[in-house]
């Protein structure tokens, strides 16, 4: 601001003052989010990244869809179309205009009904279990940075507890009683709901130490900014204090960590699945048609690869949009 | 302050700043000089707040599960003073000194661990946050760094309305109109409700902020260093502004800074920090003019306007060696003694009283005495009741000296060694 004039009060001065100083008085008024949006617009490999995870969603959306008109079956077993050791008889793995992707070896079942119903399987998954990670880490998080003293030092070491778990190795020992247990309690169908209802719940419970973590610092950090001060000396009420100054400047790391959290969540899926944790066949999820199709790797490699692409996109799409993400909303945080 | 107000529009002076040449323009004690009618000290005015002994320790707790308390930073330890209806205290010291923690424990940011703060006739230390909420309006507060101050999420529009809407003060279809007036005291553009604090220069910022410490109609402002961002040439325009609607809506002023040069235009009254005290209170007359504390003549000598004004530009700049001890274990005696061209035996062992040494002059040093004209004996050692190097006397009686937020029509006279009254 070159400030050339030794101004004082009033209606013209004043307007003079703002018209050399403000950026532009022509452009409308832009929040933070809108810049950030403006850099992200700018930026090519996550604009690129985010179509894919449209994409992606697109497909999870309209999947039960497609099953309910009846385009696709992802349960309907074709025999007929494999040889007497289960293997397609068609070269490619089955590839054809009936089905594109081919078939599954073993049962016929058509590759590309079971790969995008599985995409909704596990996005919704991977969702569920976001959404009650990211709820559990935000609130703690704000409820230990805001209250501090004991309460803070019992969630700090809860989350500690949580991070030294072995969190695989207990899913697995604790499957059968943890199945058991989710049933009891929350009323689900014995079989597929109940199992996906335990890794939704264990990898909620076990997946939101991260954000907690993040959201007590940036409290920490914003509580002692002036302008919580200023509301602070305004007569807010606490709850104004965390919830309309404090939580809006917590959506960076929010976003950020919610997009970098579904992939995570889709490979843990993944991982258990081929574990025996979780939903099993016929119900299709991306984990149990990769695990399945490693038994043909050698056999029928196209139905090997097109599993763990599926996985590997979504993974890779949703890592680099998070990364775009936190670029844009925070311009000075990397070169 | 319901109508937006009116002042005569001044030419742009634009000559008092050539452009783009910021760094060799006037300094701020020239660009104050053109504008500037300071106030007058007042010693009959009555007072709106009375600081009386204020004390804001924080605990220093041990790292660790239990956490013990180990100590105390005694970030603030015993100041008083009175600021009077509509006019203004100047608060100045060096950075860490706990000016900012002062204006915080005043205001009710934090709780003082002693002391009082009487704003009318109820002591705002006393009162739980709730009690405290229809005092709010009467009492705000600027922030230091327009940065911070404004939350970037929200706009000009939320953050100027929220305190209208927390109080109640205007019916809500009037909000927006309140906001825009408001920004029109300030000098902003008032069709800029609607944008976002990050398209706003530091100046500019700086005058959100007051709008928004104006909007609750408060009768004291506490301005945490206002200016110490802002450019040089955008410091004048802000202290203006802030004099300008001082006298329109008669507002008191606890006014912090870090140099004597700000206040200088500000305050009829200026109180000098020092590591958590007052070590010298006066009317800028006689503060300027005849400082008697070796701290504030080094702080004057190093702010270059105001030596030529207060000095004649003879005296060369004394230098501080050092650095501000540690509030957590300030130096015994004295606290300035570490840094102090002054110090004696007498320093390290007896804290010097803030003693009143003239109608509206305080000082708290055992040699308190004008530049190159200090006593060479302690003038402080008969009232204390110790000898010149600060042992106790057993033939002395010490002399009760009390520290009073207001100046008493008694005081010691430095040259004849003896309580006077005029
Ligand atoms: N919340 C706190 N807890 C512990 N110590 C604190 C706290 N706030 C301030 N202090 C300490 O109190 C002292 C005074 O700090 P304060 O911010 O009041 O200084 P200041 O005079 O405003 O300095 P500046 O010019 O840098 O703003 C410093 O030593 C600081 O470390
Ligand atoms: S009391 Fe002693 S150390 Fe303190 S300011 Fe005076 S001369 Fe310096
Ligand atoms: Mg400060």
């Amino acid at each position: 601001m070159s400030g050339s004039t030794g101004q004082k009060l009033g209606g013209e001065t004043a307007q003079a003052v703002v018209d050399t100083a403000a950026p532009s008085t022509e452009v409308a008024s832009k929040s933070p989010m809108q810049l950030a949006a403006g850099r992200l617009r700018k930026d090519k490999l996550t604009l690129v990244s985010l179509v894919v995870v449209l994409l992606f969603v697109l497909a999870a959306i309209t999947a039960p869809l497609a099953v309910h008109f009846g385009w696709i079956d992802p349960l309907k077993s074709a025999l007929n179309l494999t040889d007497e050791f289960g293997r397609p008889k068609d070269k490619w793995g089955g590839m054809s205009m009936d089905h594109p992707l081919g078939i599954e070896p073993g049962t016929g079942r058509d590759t590309m009904a079971r790969l995008w119903s599985g995409v909704a399987f596990s996005l919704f998954i991977a969702l569920s279990a976001t959404m009650i990670a990211m709820v559990l880490g935000v609130v703690l998080g704000i409820v230990s940075g805001a209250a501090g003293g004991w309460i803070d030092a019992i969630i700090g070491r809860v989350i500690d507890l949580t991070l030294a778990f072995p969190l695989t190795l207990m899913l697995l020992a604790l499957a059968s009683t943890g199945l058991i247990m989710v049933e009891k309690y929350l009323h689900t169908p014995k079989g597929n709901p109940t199992a996906a209802v335990y890794v939704i719940v264990v990898l909620g419970l076990f997946g939101w130490t991260g954000i907690a973590r993040i959201v007590r610092g940036q409290v920490l950090s914003l509580r002692e900014r002036e302008f919580v001060h200023a509301s602070t000396m305004m007569g807010a009420s606490k709850f104004r204090l965390y919830f309309r100054e404090i939580l809006p400047n917590l959506w960076a790391p929010i976003l950020v960590t919610f997009t970098l959290m579904m992939p995570a969540f889709v490979s843990a899926e993944a991982a258990l699945a081929y574990l025996g944790v979780g939903v099993n066949a016929p119900t299709p999820t991306l984990g149990n048609i990769l695990n399945e199709s490693i038994s043909y790797a050698d056999v029928v490699p196209t139905f090997f690869f097109i599993p763990g692409f599926t996985i590997a996109a979504i993974v890779v799409s949703f890592n680099l949009l998070g990364d775009g993400i936190r670029d844009a909303l925070d311009p000075k945080g990397h070169q | 302050m319901a109508e937006p107000h009116e002042s005569q529009t001044e030419p742009a002076a634009d000559n008092t700043v050539p452009a783009g040449d910021v760094a060799a323009g006037p300094s701020l004690e020239e660009l104050l000089k053109q504008s500037n009618k300071p106030a007058k000290f007042d010693p009959d005015a009555p007072s709106i707040l009375t600081v009386d002994n204020l004390e804001m320790y924080f605990p220093v707790r041990s790292t660790g599960v239990i956490r013990r308390k180990i100590g105390d930073v005694k970030a603030v330890d015993g100041i008083s003073l009175s600021i009077p209806r509509g006019g203004s205290v100047g608060l100045v010291g060096e950075s860490g000194c706990g000016k900012s923690t002062a204006g915080r424990a005043i205001t009710r940011l934090y709780k003082p661990t002693g002391g009082s703060v009487k704003f009318g006739d109820r002591d705002l230390v006393q009162l739980s946050n709730r009690e405290l909420k229809p005092l709010r309006r009467d009492v705000q507060m600027i922030f230091q760094d327009p940065y911070s101050s404004l939350n970037p999420r929200h706009s000009v529009g939320a953050i100027i309305g929220a305190p209208l809407r927390i109080h109640n003060m205007v019916p809500k279809n009037q909000t927006l109109k309140r906001v825009q007036e408001l920004l029109e005291v300030v000098g902003l553009n008032p069709e800029h409700y609607n944008r976002y604090p990050n398209e706003f220069s530091g100046g500019q910022r700086q005058r959100i902020g007051i709008a928004r410490s104006l909007a609750l109609q408060p009768k004291l402002i506490v301005a945490d260093e206002p200016v110490s961002a802002l450019d040089v040439s955008i410091q004048a325009q802000v202290i203006n502004l802030l004099q300008d609607l001082q006298k329109e809506f008669d507002i008191a002023f606890l006014f912090i800074a870090h140099d004597l040069a700000v206040v200088r235009h500000f305050c009829p009254q200026i109180a000098v920090m020092y590591l958590g005290k007052i070590v010298e209170i006066a009317d800028r007359e006689t503060l300027y003019s005849r400082p008697n504390h070796p701290y504030t003549q080094a702080l004057l000598s190093a702010a270059p306007d105001v030596k030529q004004a207060a000095i004649g530009g003879r005296r060369e700049r004394i230098r501080l060696t050092g650095e501000v001890p540690s509030p957590i274990n300030p130096p015994s005696g004295c606290r300035f003694r570490t840094r102090c061209p002054l110090a004696r035996e007498i320093c390290a062992k007896v804290e010097p009283p803030l003693m009143q040494i003239g109608p509206h002059h305080k000082v708290a040093c055992h040699f308190a005495g004008e530049l190159g004209n200090q006593p060479h004996d302690p003038v402080t050692a008969r009232m204390l009741g110790v000898d010149n190097s600060g042992n106790p006397d057993p033939g002395a009686t010490p002399t009760q000296i009390e520290d009073s937020p207001e100046f008493s029509d008694v005081w010691f006279d430095l040259k004849e060694r003896r309580t006077v009254k005029p």
